[in-house]
């Protein structure tokens, strides 16, 4: 069976066995993704956008769509990657929701926190006028099979000036009963004017499994709101991830982006906003590690539609083994958006000699009164730090491990939450030092 | 202590050290003058084990080791250290860290266990009162945004944490302010012992006011060109490099 052939008898069967609940557009909706997915195939490296990246071990692979059970993790078994006990979450195992595992109570009465099939029956017009109105699937394959095979999600609606204080935590545990299997998880945040949230996604794994995330967020930034997502994809090495991140924002709105990718032998993540408003600022910031034959790919764009915008973009690679990291960072700058003020750097460390990075920033601009910069550098560690910590009596490879976990903490610095910034401070001090850090 | 013979060293193919011999004993200060571009600062890193420069001739044994057999952090476990010029800033990495896992890894080198971060709190306490540093700079990463005082204030504390038998003070008066000076110059001070030896790399002779040498010698071309007592620092700084500089039979 062809790869297409498999998703289109998997989508045959999830609209007869249940696809076809909730309201009468979500259908017609998934037929025109479907269609659309099969009409534009698994991108090829043809496609200019994902030239360094490969997906046809994904396509090869034909997953097959979970059906819902069960599972038999317990709170002991999530806790490890609770960041925070104290935020309030949402568990999901393989894609289902577990609200057994979840804890979002707490939260102020007007603020609408749910799982997208809970919304789906209690608001289902807000849901239809906001789901899928900025994750365009018409030249996205891999949002179109999302949006095509989405069973649920979170939907969080944060009202005018309301400031949710503390993180919303929204985890996918991936376990073993998840072999062969796709997960198309959906996100959709609607921050109203002047409301704020941070909202931090997270995929990790327990007990290893061959499967394919997949996954969409969709984040509308209104006007003066401010909206933070961490994504941390952190899964096995067995896994493929896609995840696609689609935010636009209004007028001194703020839109703050972090993704940290270690897991996966093979991730593309998309992180994609649009500056509609006046005096918006965007700061996407990502820091990847990967080793062995990892393939960890990473597209950014950054759209200047309105005036006196500003962009600030901060992406680092470490690569060890033979591990292949992409970064593709692209900033438009419409002819109206004078006084764009646009920075974006991106660093990748070579830690072998087989590791390979390949970087491409991409600056469209078309406005002439505006501040734009990239740089990129792909390189080894600077001998004059090593021969300073080595001179100090520190051996040479706990030397080169601290160095590369400086490389790192430099964008880790710029986490603003701060139990979650020790936290990956940690684990990436312990993945380069092997000590714990104090 | 240290017995430099007949040392040549090359950076690329341009050779700067040209023949280069020193004894110094313990329990004595050495400082080394010259202009810029002599040298000075190449026999300070080439004694620390910099990796830019390469020995062609010559031989610098140490405490009855060839030091030049030994990776630099091998030199700095044997005890010698070098206070940078130009102290490199390390952003992500606290100064606390740092000063311990050097602190560590000495004492490891010589069989001793490793103090845990509230035992070396005890060692510090007392460090930072020979710098007059405030305990808050260990909180802050290693160099990064500090003052050039204060970063040469740090090299003097690490050496102070390392206790050296051997320290290397490369131009540590560069860029310093009379305060600055005094504090890194009474810390050198305070560290000095019957056992240990110094180096005092430096331009001007402003320094030796405070760190008084046993021994001067002027640096020129690469080659010693005159060694003396502390009264030849004096007389550099009434007369300048040139009265050394004149080619003989000139």
């Amino acid at each position: 069976m062809s790869p297409l052939a498999n998703y289109a008898e998997q989508f045959a069967a999830t609209a007869t066995a249940g696809g076809a609940e909730g309201p009468a557009w979500l259908p017609a909706l998934r037929q025109r993704a479907f269609d659309r997915f099969h009409a534009l195939g698994f991108p090829t490296t043809r496609n200019e956008d994902w030239h360094f990246t490969s997906v046809t071990p994904i396509a090869e692979r034909r997953f097959k769509t979970l059906k819902p059970a069960p599972t038999a993790l317990t709170g002991a078994d999530v806790a490890p990657f609770l960041i925070d006990p104290s935020w309030h979450r949402l568990v999901f195992v393989n894609g289902q929701f577990e609200p057994g595992l979840s804890q979002f109570a707490g939260l102020p009465a007007e603020v609408h926190v749910s799982t997208l099939a809970e919304a789906l029956r209690e608001r289902p017009e807000w849901v239809q006028a906001h789901l899928g109105s900025l994750a365009a699937f018409d030249d996205a394959a891999f949002t179109a099979l999302n949006t095509a095979f989405v069973q649920d999600g979170v939907v969080v609606h944060v009202p005018v000036e309301e400031t949710v204080d503390t993180p919303l935590h929204i985890l996918h545990v991936i376990d073993a009963q998840a072999q062969g299997a796709a997960i198309h998880p959906r996100l959709l945040v609607v921050a109203d004017r002047a409301s704020a949230i941070t909202v931090v996604e997270q995929f990790v794994e327990l007990g290893a499994s061959e499967h394919l995330v997949n996954a969409v967020a969709e984040i509308v930034v209104a006007d003066g709101a401010r909206v933070a997502h961490y994504k941390l994809q952190r899964e096995g090495s067995a896994a493929y991830h896609v995840g696609t991140v689609q935010a636009t924002q209004g007028r001194d709105a703020a839109f703050h982006s972090f993704s940290f990718a270690e897991g996966a032998a093979l991730s593309r993540t998309n992180i994609y906003t649009k500056l509609h408003g006046v005096n918006g600022e965007a700061r996407l910031n990502g820091l990847y590690l990967i080793d062995g034959n990892q393939h960890a790919d990473h597209q950014t764009f950054v759209e200047h539609i309105a005036e006196a915008c500003a962009s600030r973009e901060l992406y680092k690679g470490i690569l060890d083994g033979s591990s292949h990291g992409v970064f593709n960072g692209k900033v438009y700058v419409d002819p109206e958006a004078q006084k764009t003020d646009g920075k974006q750097t991106n660093k990748a460390l070579l830690l072998s000699e087989q590791a390979r990075v390949d970087t491409k920033p991409q600056l469209e601009i078309f406005a002439d009164d505006v501040k734009c910069t990239h740089g990129a550098t792909v390189g080894r560690l600077d001998a004059m730090p090593l021969f300073y910590l080595k001179s100090r009596g520190i051996s040479a490879e706990n030397a080169k491990a601290l160095l590369t976990y400086a490389f790192a903490a430099e964008v880790l610095e710029t986490i603003e939450v701060d139990t979650l910034r020790l936290e990956l401070e940690r684990a990436v001090f312990a993945r380069f030092t092997h000590t714990a850090l104090e | 202590m240290l017995t430099i013979t007949n040392l040549h060293a090359s950076a690329g193919d341009k050779e700067i050290l040209k023949g280069i011999s020193l004894t110094i004993n313990a329990g004595e200060v050495h400082a080394i003058m010259g202009p810029n571009g002599s040298g000075k600062s190449t026999l300070a890193q080439v004694i620390a084990g910099h990796p830019g420069y390469e020995v062609t001739a010559g031989t610098i044994e140490y405490l009855g080791q060839d030091l030049l057999e030994l990776e630099a952090e091998e030199r700095a476990q044997a005890g010698v250290f070098l206070a940078f010029q130009y102290p490199i800033e390390i952003p992500g990495v606290t100064n606390a860290y740092f000063l311990r896992a050097a602190y560590n890894e000495i004492r490891k080198a010589h069989g001793q266990p490793e103090l845990d971060p509230i035992e070396f709190l005890d060692v510090m306490e007392e460090k930072l009162k020979v710098v007059e540093m405030d305990a808050s700079m260990m909180q802050r990463s290693v160099n990064a945004g500090f003052s050039g005082g204060e970063k040469k204030r740090n090299e003097i504390l690490q050496m102070a944490v390392l206790a050296p038998k051997l320290a290397v003070l490369d131009e540590t008066d560069s860029g310093l302010d009379i305060d600055a000076l005094r504090i890194v110059a009474e810390g050198v001070n305070k560290l000095k012992r019957p056992d240990n030896a110094t180096i005092v790399v430096t331009h001007y002779q402003r320094l030796l006011n405070y760190i008084v040498p046993d021994h001067v010698h002027v640096l020129a071309g690469g080659r010693i060109i005159k060694s003396g007592g502390k009264e030849l620092a004096l007389e550099l700084e009434a007369k300048g490099y040139d009265w050394l500089l004149e080619p003989v039979g000139a």
